[in-house]
């Protein structure tokens, strides 16, 4: 890797992990969610800074192209963050819908209540 | 209203529950006993048992929350429900006993002098220990709280709290609802918005219901993540500047 191509990766990773970082100050991000990013945001800062780390890495484990783990992981990863997102979804469909419910039951009961004060 | 036990204040107990039908009956009762001009407010945290019906029996009033927010979002309730009804104080007492309301009244005393009263179980009172790592992040979070505050925390993470007028609107808009959040973040917080707070010893007594854990493993996780949660709270942005006139509904008629 040429010198000018390894520091525009490190800058480009130092800006990511700067933006997650940047995120959770501004409260956009909540706790469980930040430590994720933040060992990804770092994860990636080292592999940029030490390259080697790959290289050596994936001789050990017997993956001849070092980009082919990086992509494996990262599939890996992406499909688990989806598959988590997905249920996060579920759950929250679901609180919103009692939510809806419990506000349309409480209003159910403030008009009889009204009702009864007014025939009273 | 004058009343003795809560030093004049219009005081609101609030107490988080979580499936404490065992606990919560004897808990209200026992709040009553030693504090009758208080308001107690059973937050019912989306239990599947009969935590509200008993706590209701017993003579609190109770929110029901329709899905389990955790600790911290309970009682953001309960701050809400403290500003809306202009209550001057709110106590947060746990639901399964191992707070002593008697001591209730300590800490409202020293509302005079302060934002926010810490029931510590460490000053000098009680026989609370803890070893291993919990014990090394509790000192580190006493440290720097400590230092923060800018007066001696021992126990930082106590959810034994008597939070006064002026923290009361800041806590109903900001209290956190994280792990954690809700002890180490919230005193960030009202340091932060130059809330002054002080610590009283307490005893904290057996649990009614329910096993504390001791696991040295959750003991390394719970290190971690009190850590995670001071340095979070150092780092946040916070919008401190509270409106001065909060809404308060003055009782609706119905």
């Amino acid at each position: 890797m040429s010198l000018s191509a390894h520091i525009f990766a490190i800058v480009g990773s130092v800006i990511v992990l700067l933006g997650i970082i940047e995120m959770l100050r501004r409260r956009q991000l909540s706790e469980k969610y930040a430590v994720l990013w933040l060992v990804v945001g770092v994860l990636i800062l080292v592999l940029t800074v030490f390259p080697g780390l790959l290289t050596w890495f994936s001789q050990v484990i017997g993956i001849q192209v070092p980009t082919n783990l990086m992509f494996f992981v990262a599939i890996v990863f992406l499909v688990g963050v989806s598959i988590h997102q997905s249920w996060e979804l579920s759950r929250l469909e679901d609180e919103t819908r009692r939510l809806a419910e419990d506000v349309a039951i409480l209003r159910l009961e403030m008009d009889e209540k009204l009702k009864q004060k007014a025939d009273g | 209203m004058s009343s003795e036990s809560t030093g004049g204040r219009r005081a609101l107990i609030v107490v988080p529950a979580w499936n404490e039908e065992e606990a919560v009956g004897d808990t209200v009762r026992e709040i009553f006993a030693a504090l009758p001009e208080a308001d107690v407010l059973v937050v019912d945290d989306g239990s599947s048992d009969r935590t509200a019906q008993v706590a209701r029996a017993a003579g609190a009033k109770v929110l029901e929350l329709p899905i389990n927010l955790g600790v911290g979002g309970a009682m953001r309730a309960g701050f809400r429900y403290a500003v809306r009804h202009d209550y001057d104080a709110a106590v947060q007492c746990d639901a399964d006993g191992q707070h002593n309301p008697l001591e209730v009244k300590d800490l409202l005393a020293k509302l005079d002098e302060a934002d926010i009263v810490i029931g510590a179980r460490f000053a000098g009172e009680g026989d609370y220990q803890v070893r291993g790592p919990r014990k090394w992040a509790m000192k580190v979070l006493a440290f720097v709280l400590s230092r923060l505050a800018g007066t001696k925390l021992t126990d930082t993470t106590s959810g034994f709290k008597a939070t006064g007028r002026r923290a009361l609107p800041l806590f109903a808009e900001n209290y956190p609802v994280e792990y954690l959040g809700d002890t180490i973040e919230s005193l960030v917080i009202a340091c932060r918005a130059g809330c002054k707070v002080v610590q009283v010893p307490a005893h904290m007594r057996e649990r009614r219901a329910g096993t504390p854990s001791h696991s040295p493993w959750k003991a390394s996780i719970y290190l971690f993540r009190a850590g995670f949660a001071l340095l979070l709270a150092l780092i946040r942005r916070w919008n401190v500047s509270v409106k001065a006139a909060t809404p308060v509904v003055s009782e609706v008629s119905v």
